[in-house]
């Protein structure tokens, strides 16, 4: 059941290796390998907030522990979410490409803006998309391959994420990968290969902005829809967005919607498989799916990290924060604190209080969609329970590079005849 | 110990007890209350543990505080009684007490 801290066969030599003031975690690599668990258990026994003078994203805190994570995420009156400080990922984007959305925004503006999409994923909108999720879910996994080898990232989680967003927007369906093409190019380290050069992510950007501010034009002059579209081209607080505002808002709603539901759909099978005595508990009394799922959701940690910028001196952890400093939250760090969660490197679909984890940020930044999130997992492992006694994964996971999005490119399965 | 009363979005009353000294939402947590959820363990950071207060009682349970409002501002359903129940601490003077639920924590 438990899973080591680090990958068997792996020795600790390398988070061990450098001097403490040497370790950089911010290198995608270290998640792409899924080295960087025991770099962050060093960091968390040795030095929980800690400097880094030197990194490719330039000098940087790393606040490790579950604690001091959610009192830097409660406290944005000195830490700063805004995009003209460098927004909310490690990476600083060059000031002539800094967009605004409501994540990278302050309050008073920020609830603004958040309050004019919100209502979407409110209970009673929750209600009434469920059943077309259910319809959605079963199709996709009924017209799965039995007996031969597939990618369970393409062919379901890509997918079904992908259909949901392009419901939450009312996109033209038959384009609907053009929302998953834009969302890999908006998050992609340069490194990883999904665009070349910042140049070229720019334009890939604006011909979404493109496509989008079509779709904005006829639902602005037409009557109010239950859409992320019309709901804000119809507030006040969103009507009048610049173009790069509302592309910000796009980029921020697409990759919320679609980046971090997608990966803990394909860790969800990852982790079932790895522990069989887990999936053996939720296939004798589904309903522990209610835990299993923000138990799935810690585990996977589909964020690694947000950013935030002090705008003033701040002591965290017995360390002195200065006004301008970039101070990075690891979620992917807080949710294995052991001072915290108990046995938090064992995935256990039953634990006592699931919910307390910080995938989802705290805070007024937490994530919006995190029910919609949430009822979009508990209905797949519903249906998959339905249908299939397993799903073997048959060779290794391929992860993305990224120390932001900690996401499985390609997860090869067999599902039994 | 103060008697509370939870009552759920459905009408669906549970009626516990709580412990002078600590919270309303742990009252709820403690007991196994459905409906609040506390996802923040009560560092009114996440709005998931929201209730309204019965207009009687708003008296004795106070008023919101600057983080509060803060995080109400975001929840679903927000009326004038809203209140975070893990920014509520249990005195003698709750023995009665009666909260309702919004049909979903967000």
């Amino acid at each position: 059941m438990n899973d080591a801290p680090f990958p068997p066969g792996l020795t600790d030599h390398e988070a061990y290796s450098l001097p403490l003031d040497k370790l950089d975690v911010s290198q995608g690599r270290l998640f792409q390998n899924q080295l960087h668990l025991p770099y962050f258990e060093r960091l968390r026994r040795e030095d929980p907030v800690h400097y880094c003078a030197d990194s490719q994203f330039g000098p940087y805190w790393s606040i490790t522990k579950y604690n001091d994570i959610v009192a830097v995420d409660s406290n944005n009156k000195v830490f700063s979410s805004a995009s003209e400080f460098g927004g909310i990922t490690i990476r600083d984007r060059r000031p002539e490409v800094r967009r605004e959305s409501f994540i990278a925004m302050d309050a008073p503006r920020h609830d603004d803006q958040r309050k004019a999409v919100s209502p979407i994923v409110a209970p009673q909108n929750l209600a009434r998309m469920e059943a077309g999720i259910r319809e959605r879910a079963g199709k996709v996994l009924d017209n799965l391959p039995r007996g031969e080898k597939f990618n369970w990232v393409e062919k379901v989680s890509v997918e079904l994420t992908t259909q949901m967003l392009a419901i939450l927007f009312d996109f033209p369906w038959e384009d609907r990968r053009l929302l998953t093409r834009w969302s890999d190019v908006a998050t992609a380290d340069i490194a990883a290969g999904v665009v070349k050069t910042e140049e070229e992510r720019e334009e890939i950007l604006a011909e979404c902005l493109a496509y989008f501010t079509r779709l904005w034009n006829e639902r602005v002059n037409a009557d109010m829809q239950p859409d992320l579209l019309s709901m804000m081209a119809h507030s006040p607080a969103t009507r009048n967005m610049t173009p790069d505002q509302f592309l910000g808002n796009l980029i921020l709603l697409i990759v919320g919607g679609n980046d971090t539901t997608r990966n803990s759909m394909s860790g969800s099978v990852l982790f079932m498989h790895r522990n069989p005595d887990q999936f053996a508990k939720l296939k004798a009394n589904p309903a522990l799916l209610d835990s299993a799922v923000p138990e799935i959701i810690r585990y996977q940690t589909p964020l690694s990290h947000m950013r935030r910028t002090a705008l003033a001196d701040q002591e965290i952890g017995g360390k002195l924060i200065k006004k301008g400093d970039k101070v990075v939250m690891w979620y992917c760090s807080g949710n294995r604190d052991d001072t915290a969660i108990e046995n938090p490197n064992a995935f256990i679909i039953d634990r006592k209080r699931p919910r307390q984890h910080l995938s989802f940020g705290f805070g007024i930044h937490r994530c919006v969609g995190n029910r919609l999130a949430e009822m979009q997992l508990k209905i797949v492992w519903e249906e998959i329970l339905k249908r299939f006694d397993r799903i073997d994964v048959v060779g290794p996971e391929t992860r993305v590079f990224s120390s932001f999005v900690h996401g499985i490119e390609d997860l090869p399965v067999i599902i039994p005849r | 110990m103060p008697q509370v009363t939870f009552i759920e979005h459905n009408g669906t009353a549970h009626t516990v007890q709580a412990v002078i000294g600590k919270s309303l939402m742990e009252a709820a947590v403690d007991n196994a209350v459905p409906g609040i959820d506390a996802d923040c363990g009560g560092a009114c950071a996440c709005a998931t543990c929201h209730v309204f207060v019965a207009p009687e009682w708003e008296a004795k349970t106070g008023t919101r505080n600057e983080a509060e409002v803060a995080m109400l501002n975001f929840a679903a359903e927000v009326k004038p009684n809203s209140r975070l129940s893990c920014q509520i601490e249990i005195t003698a003077a709750h023995d009665g007490l009666v909260v309702h639920m919004p049909d979903g924590q967000h």
